[in-house]
């Protein structure tokens, strides 16, 4: 799945990145460590040959016992203290690394909760996830070792380059100009190879969309017998990889060989020209070996600098998508009021609702008014907006007309923490996290003590939940005990009604309940409603018994208000959305 | 602050078999000979390459102490280059050699790599269709989705990475020690003498990061799990001002990871420079040693150069072990969990010599039938029915009362414990999928929808209908106005499992998909229950004509769908305990008429 969000591959600007950077502001001394450790290596590295090379030109060739010794220490020394100064650069450099992607991975999820449903009903979670854990390692292994080494690596192709140069300056020359064509090639290579592998990404990403499908709809599809129709789509997916995947290992294959086959080209020059040197007297046998190992020890920094600079492009990209979601500004922010002794009196004046860009309201000029204490159920035909016209109070959603109020307030006034803890919601579909019952339960409601919980779990008909394996501390959710849909909608009941909110919203909560529970759900339900606001959306008669009164919802607005009696006798909209077997079966309405 | 708020869980089986070791097991194994055999002769050329390969590699520094030690001196005498230039020439060949070799050795075994993944995601995918519903049952479909997912990428990722890197380690380690030995057998044996230290030294490293990996594996699980939690589940976080509580726990997660990677990371901080300060010792080492044998004249400058070159070679590849490592064990705990699946034989197996039934009139019959769900309380204890051909039959009862069993045994996703269940006097077990499902369709309320198409998810029905026939089973239930006022018809996305789509709507869809299948037995398990009443009464008034020439078994909790039955079960504990037409039990005082009396006062 291409995420059509996201810039493309190498389009990035420094300008994400750059503004990431404060992230590392707290850990300057450690980077600072990091850094100079990596200088001091580096040039520990660089000098060993020489050392070498002093060996073999001094005591092996003139015969000169007493400097053998010196020098070899002097060779241990710089190698101990080489390896010393890698152990220190990498160790000092784990935590402002790892500090960097945990702080704005904890920023991501903050912003995150923050945005509103518009955004989250835009974004997948999916997306949300690969900014939260792909571009922020992408952009943690750039900012944390990519730039070092993107700088370690130029300085020591210098100091090496320069080393040669004073060395031999013709062998030093051939080996400079050998690099520049590498950097540019391998530069060119990562591109391809990160589009391609970005591209096998998004093929897996699809193939793990038909795994899921088969998996989650495994009875639907073995209900029709299509075992061969949905391996065909998984095969086609599955084979698109591997052709892709192909392409990829022969660049690959090609890609590493290149690098592998350019330093020992050189080599091959340097020993043709090193020997020539060597036989006019130019060159010492000394300077021509530590020549060799010094080659050799350039072909990691020429061959990662392509790689370094592609992953700063991607990390450039990366930046910019996790930037786009921290850069998005909550629609739908809290006031500052708070109602100190909530009654639970909502009105909708003139309320409507319109997405962006679309041509129709959902909702238009709705007017209604649930007094404290009274239930008003909505009814109205599949879409016609009664999930959207509940969402208006707890601010879901925010009216794009009109206003909602509670108790006088608009709610778009007060505090969503005050707000939300007034209006409680059960929706159609429960969302159960994976965690304990009792967490499920509280939610945000912290303080809920047992005597709470049990009083909720009452009510909701959902003490089962008492007696899962481990009572309340069992985890449900995807990732725990699997329950049924009956329970799951009596544990979101239990949750809406924990802490016992002024305006209680029920969208459609009832409908997975068998007829015998959901009269016990709805008897439990009418003592709560008894001293709550209530708000209901209901598709049955039964349901809409609960209430007092019932609103019609039709072409996006409230056509009629009135007790169900009333309405059942005079609306004849309302007899065909509710009354059922109105006219299926005649001789049942006579019996 | 504890992790009371995860709660508890029965242990997850997955999680146990990663600490196997790395020695795969005998069905393991198994499954990567099984894999591997069809390329035998590819990986016979493939070691031959790779060892020609290898060979060019460790030509080099030879010829360089060559180059060094006969080439130059003739030179020095001015006797000219000749020698020397050959042996540039056999560098470049050497360079040319490896080059080719190794070129030819990534991409074929890239390819048979790839062949692997693509027979394994097949094996692995067809297997898992073909296993019974009892085990999807048990396995959920979570971890059906990481075995196709996570766990082949682990293996395609040693593949990628790790493989070539063994290989190329495990042989140029060798080569090059005995190349060492070659040259010169005592300096050889002083740059041998750190081999042990690095063995052990590896073995502690191996060891530590690989519990290190898996923490961090558990770690990251976990940020992924709330993370995603959270964000599918965002309304109700908002709604129930749960993001303070969120964050709290969320920040932990996102420690304990942090937390888990340190580890990871400082142990190769460990690592890398340890391997570097064995390699450095041993070239200080070699220098001081060499130097001093090179200067009573034991050895010559050539060899000391090339045993420089070839220590390079030695310890190079042994730093990229470290990223091998996890590589190669996430991969043994994937092939692990694979195998593991590739051996569950499915609980409803195909028949061995399958009765043909071209035509089905219909008719079932339940003889003796006993079903448990695994070791349970037995849910139907020796059962008989008789439903005749074009019958439609209404079960009620409560939950927990056999209903759905009797629907799943009839559409055979189950096998009764004892007794049969016979299609037109056949055994369904001696049916072949096809026929069955050519004649049983079951439709629940569960009604999946498969991103693609309305039409494509109608057409699942009948892979082949018309377009023609794709309306009018549309047509047939009521759903085609709805349809066709959708923005592409027909052809609008039902976006990821029918997201746009409300439960109503995805019902409808999954009406006219069993409608366009046109079975002979059609069995709706609360296939109503989400939809409004409009469009149930709809739904009901097509199953008048629709069901009229073929037998149906309709499980409901509304009784509104009773009104459309030939005949009535009432079950309980498994058994029926009334039993036929709606008028004759509406009438009497059992417990139909009492439910039903209840329905009509809902109804007001």
């Amino acid at each position: 799945m291409a995420d059509p969000s996201g810039p493309p591959a190498g389009r990035g600007s420094w300008r994400s990145l750059w503004r990431l950077r404060s992230y590392l502001r707290p850990y300057v001394p450690a980077l600072v460590v990091s850094w100079v450790a990596a200088l001091l290596g580096i040039a520990a590295g660089t000098v060993i040959p020489l050392v070498g090379k002093e060996i073999v030109d001094g005591p092996v060739t003139h015969g000169d016992r007493g400097a053998l010794l010196p020098l070899g220490l002097l060779a241990l020394g710089l190698g101990v203290s080489e390896a010393v100064l890698i152990f220190v650069r990498r160790w000092s450099q784990t935590g402002p690394v790892l500090g960097l992607e945990t702080a704005i991975r904890d920023d991501l999820y903050r912003h995150l909760q923050r945005l509103p449903m518009s955004f989250h009903g835009e974004w997948q979670s999916g997306q949300l996830l690969s900014r939260a854990t792909t571009d922020l390692s992408t952009i943690r292994r750039f900012l944390g070792f990519g730039v070092l080494f993107l700088i370690m690596n130029i300085l020591q192709l210098a100091a090496v380059t320069v080393v040669l140069l004073r060395m031999y300056w013709p062998l030093g020359l051939l080996v400079a100009a050998s690099a520049a064509p590498v950097v540019a090639l391998s530069l060119r290579f990562e591109r391809r190879y990160i589009r391609i592998s970005r591209t096998v990404q998004d093929q897996q990403g699809d193939l793990a969309t038909l795994a899921e499908e088969a998996a989650v709809g495994i009875r639907t599809v073995k209900a029709f017998g299509r075992r061969a129709h949905v391996y065909d789509g998984f095969d086609r997916t599955a084979r698109d990889i591997h052709r892709t995947s192909l392409e990829k290992v022969r660049l690959a294959s090609r890609f590493f060989t290149f690098l592998e086959v350019v330093p020992n080209v050189t080599l091959a020059m340097v020993l043709l020209l090193g020997a020539v040197a060597v036989g006019a007297g130019a060159l010492t046998l000394g300077t021509l070996v530590a020549f060799t190992t010094l080659v050799l020890q350039l072909v990691w920094p020429v061959a990662s600098l392509g790689y370094i600079l592609a992953m700063g492009q991607e990390a450039m990209s990366s930046a910019d998508r996790v930037v786009e979601v921290l850069g998005t500004v909550p629609d739908i922010v809290g006031g500052s009021a708070v109602i100190p002794r909530p009654r639970g009196h909502v009105r909708f004046e003139g309320a409507g609702f319109r997405f962006p860009g679309a041509e129709r309201p959902v909702l238009r000029d709705v007017w209604l008014e649930v007094r404290p204490g009274e239930t008003v159920a909505v009814v109205g035909a599949t879409g016609s907006g009664k999930t959207t016209l509940t969402a208006l109070v707890p601010r879901l959603c925010d009216v794009t007309d009109g206003r909602v109020t509670i108790d006088g307030h608009d709610v778009r006034d007060l505090s969503l923490t005050s707000l939300r803890s007034v209006v409680a919601t059960a929706f159609e579909e429960p969302t159960l996290f994976s965690m304990s019952v009792r967490e499920n339960l509280a939610l945000g409601h912290r303080d809920a003590g047992d005597a709470e919980i049990r009083e909720a779990l009452e009510i909701a008909q959902a003490t089962f939940a008492y007696d899962l394996p481990w009572g309340l501390d069992t985890r449900i959710g995807e990732q725990g005990m699997s329950l049924s849909g009956g329970q799951r909608q009596r544990l979101a009941l239990a949750r809406a009604i924990l802490g016992k909110p002024r305006v209680l919203v029920l969208d459609d909560t009832l409908s997975a309940l068998d007829v015998e529970t959901e009269a016990l759900v709805e008897e439990a339900l009418r003592r709560v409603l008894a001293d709550a606001t209530g708000l209901v959306v209901a598709h049955r008669a039964s349901t809409v018994l609960l209430a007092d009164r019932v609103a019609l919802l039709r072409d996006g607005t409230v056509s009629h208000v009135g007790r169900h009696a009333d309405l059942l006798s005079e609306v004849p909209e309302y007899r065909a959305l509710l009354a059922q077997d109105a006219d299926l079966d005649p001789e049942q309405a006579v019996r | 602050m504890s992790d009371s708020w995860r709660g508890v869980a029965a242990e997850n089986r997955d999680d146990l078999s990663e600490s196997v070791s790395l020695l795969l097991r005998a069905r393991s194994r198994r499954l990567l000979a099984g894999l591997l055999r069809p390329h035998r002769r590819a990986i016979a050329v493939l070691t031959a390459v790779i060892v020609v390969s290898n060979a060019a590699g460790l030509a080099m520094p030879y010829l360089v102490k060559t180059g060094i030690d006969s080439g130059i001196p003739p030179m020095a005498r001015g006797e000219g280059p000749g020698l020397a230039l050959t042996i540039v020439g056999l560098v470049l060949l050497a360079a040319l050699t490896q080059a080719l070799t190794r070129q030819a050795f990534l991409y074929m075994a890239g390819r048979i790599g790839q062949d692997v993944l693509l027979e394994l995601r097949r094996r692995v995918f067809d297997h898992f269709q073909r296993l019974s519903l009892s085990f999807h049952e048990k396995y959920t479909s979570g971890r059906v989705i990481s075995r196709l997912t996570s766990d082949v990428e682990a293996i395609a990722e040693l593949l990628d990475s790790g493989f070539d890197g063994l290989v190329t380690a495990v042989l140029t380690l060798c080569g090059t020690a005995v190349m060492l030995l070659v040259l010169d057998v005592h300096l050889g044996l002083v740059a041998l003498v750190p081999l042990p230290v690095l063995m052990l030294f590896t073995r502690w490293f191996r060891r530590e990061s690989s519990a290190a990996y898996r923490r961090t594996r558990e770690a990251v699980a976990l940020v992924i799990v709330h993370f995603v939690e959270s964000m599918t589940g965002i309304r109700a976080v908002q709604a129930f001002r749960r993001e303070p509580r969120n964050q709290e726990i969320f920040q932990r997660l996102n420690a304990d990871y942090r937390d888990a990677n340190t580890r990871g990371s400082r142990l190769v901080a460990v690592f890398m420079p340890g391997i570097k300060l064995i390699g450095n010792v041993t070239v200080a080492a070699v220098l001081l040693y060499g130097g001093w044998l090179a200067l009573r004249g034991e050895v010559t400058v050539g060899v000391l150069a090339a045993f420089l070159l070839y220590l390079r070679q030695f310890y190079e590849p042994m730093q990229e072990i470290s990223q091998f490592y996890n590589a190669l064990q996430s991969a043994g705990a994937a092939l692990e969990k694979l195998s593991g699946v590739l051996e569950e034989r499915p609980g409803v197996p195909e028949p061995a010599r399958p009765v043909p039934l071209p035509r089905a009139a219909g008719g079932l019959r339940f003889e003796r039938v006993e079903f448990a769900y695994g070791a349970g309380p037995p849910v139907l204890p020796a059962f008989d029915l008789e439903i005749p051909a074009g019958q439609t039959v209404a079960v009620v009862g409560t939950t927990g009362a056999g209903k759905t069993t009797l629907a799943k045994l009839i559409a055979r996703f189950y096998d009764p414990v004892a007794g049969r269940v016979l299609l037109d006097g056949v055994d369904l077990r001696d049916l072949d999928e096809a026929t069955l499902r050519r004649h049983v369709v079951m439709v629940t309320q569960e009604n999946f929808l498969f991103s693609g198409t309305v039409e494509d998810n109608v057409r699942f029905g009948r892979p082949d209908a018309p377009m023609a026939a794709v309306a009018e089973a549309a047509e047939a239930i009521g759903a085609h106005g709805y349809i066709a006022s959708l923005p592409q018809g027909y052809g609008t996305q039902v976006g990821k499992r029918g997201g746009r789509m409300s439960a109503g709507q995805r019902q409808l869809v999954a009406f006219a998909r069993a409608f366009l299948a046109d079975p002979a037995v059609l069995i709706l398990d609360e296939a109503t229950s989400s939809l409004d009443v409009p469009s149930e009464r709809l739904v009901q008034r097509a199953l008048r004509t629709v069901l009229a020439d073929r037998t149906a078994l309709i499980i409901a909790h509304r009784l509104s769908t009773v009104e459309i039955a030939d005949r009535v079960l009432v079950m309980e504990g498994g058994r029926v305990v009334e039993d036929g037409p709606p008028d004759r039990l509406i009438a009497g005082s059992g417990r139909f008429a009492r439910l039903h009396r209840a329905w009509l006062d809902s109804l007001a």
